[in-house]
């Protein structure tokens, strides 16, 4: 087990879902997925008339580990919008398609259809958990 | 490695009055839609998780479960 007392990565990461409304971890970044999964959930939500932050879990193996402890989700994409886990990449998608993620992220559902969804390329710029531990 | 009947059973075993349809093309990767009645006020996010407590190791050995859960 870790050590509860000195966990970086661990703060690092509950520090970033805190600070950010909208935070997306995923394998790669937005303009850049690196898996079909994290790139249709932040494609769906840069569809969205939101703003989010994107962290790249790929970096640091460590990254993906401490997310997944904190969260007790073992699969990346995850999504957190205030501070709470709202899903992998599947229930993402069955929200996106029902209205639900509009709702959630507190925006109007995008006027047209959902279609299968493209990654954008007008991204955030992601945030950077490694970044932090150095 | 797991198979898509190896997947299925364990899910079947662990959710109560559960059937599960599971797909693997290469048995890293699954897909898989699970009808239970212990679903039932479920939150979606209880309900995958029940799902990959019962599977095991996903995102190890299982790279990637695809996962629609529903009530009967």
């Amino acid at each position: 087990m870790t050590d509860q007392a000195s966990n970086p990565i661990r703060d690092a990461i509950a520090e970033a879902i805190a600070e950010n409304r909208v935070i997306l971890f995923m394998k790669g970044t937005p303009d850049q997925p690196m898996c079909g999964f994290s790139a249709r959930t932040s494609a769906a939500l840069q569809s969205m008339d939101t703003q989010f932050a994107a962290v790249d879990i790929l970096p640091d193996p460590r990254i993906r580990q401490e997310l997944s402890a904190l969260s007790n989700w073992p699969t990346i994409p995850q999504l957190f919008v205030d501070g709470e886990l709202v899903g992998g990449a599947d229930i993402v998608a069955e929200m996106y398609e029902s209205g639900e993620l509009a709702g959630v992220l507190g925006v109007e559902q995008p006027a047209q259809e959902p279609q299968p969804i493209e990654a954008g390329d007008t991204g955030p710029a992601p945030l950077g958990i490694e970044n932090r531990l150095q | 490695m797991p198979t898509a009947e190896d997947v299925k059973n364990r899910i079947e075993a662990a959710i109560p009055e559960s059937t599960a349809e599971v797909d693997s093309p290469d048995n890293v990767h699954f897909s898989a839609r699970v009808v239970s009645k212990a679903f039932d006020g479920v939150s979606r996010i209880e309900q995958h998780r029940m799902v990959y407590a019962a599977v095991g190791d996903v995102g190890g050995e299982i790279h990637a479960l695809q996962l629609k859960t529903e009530t009967p």
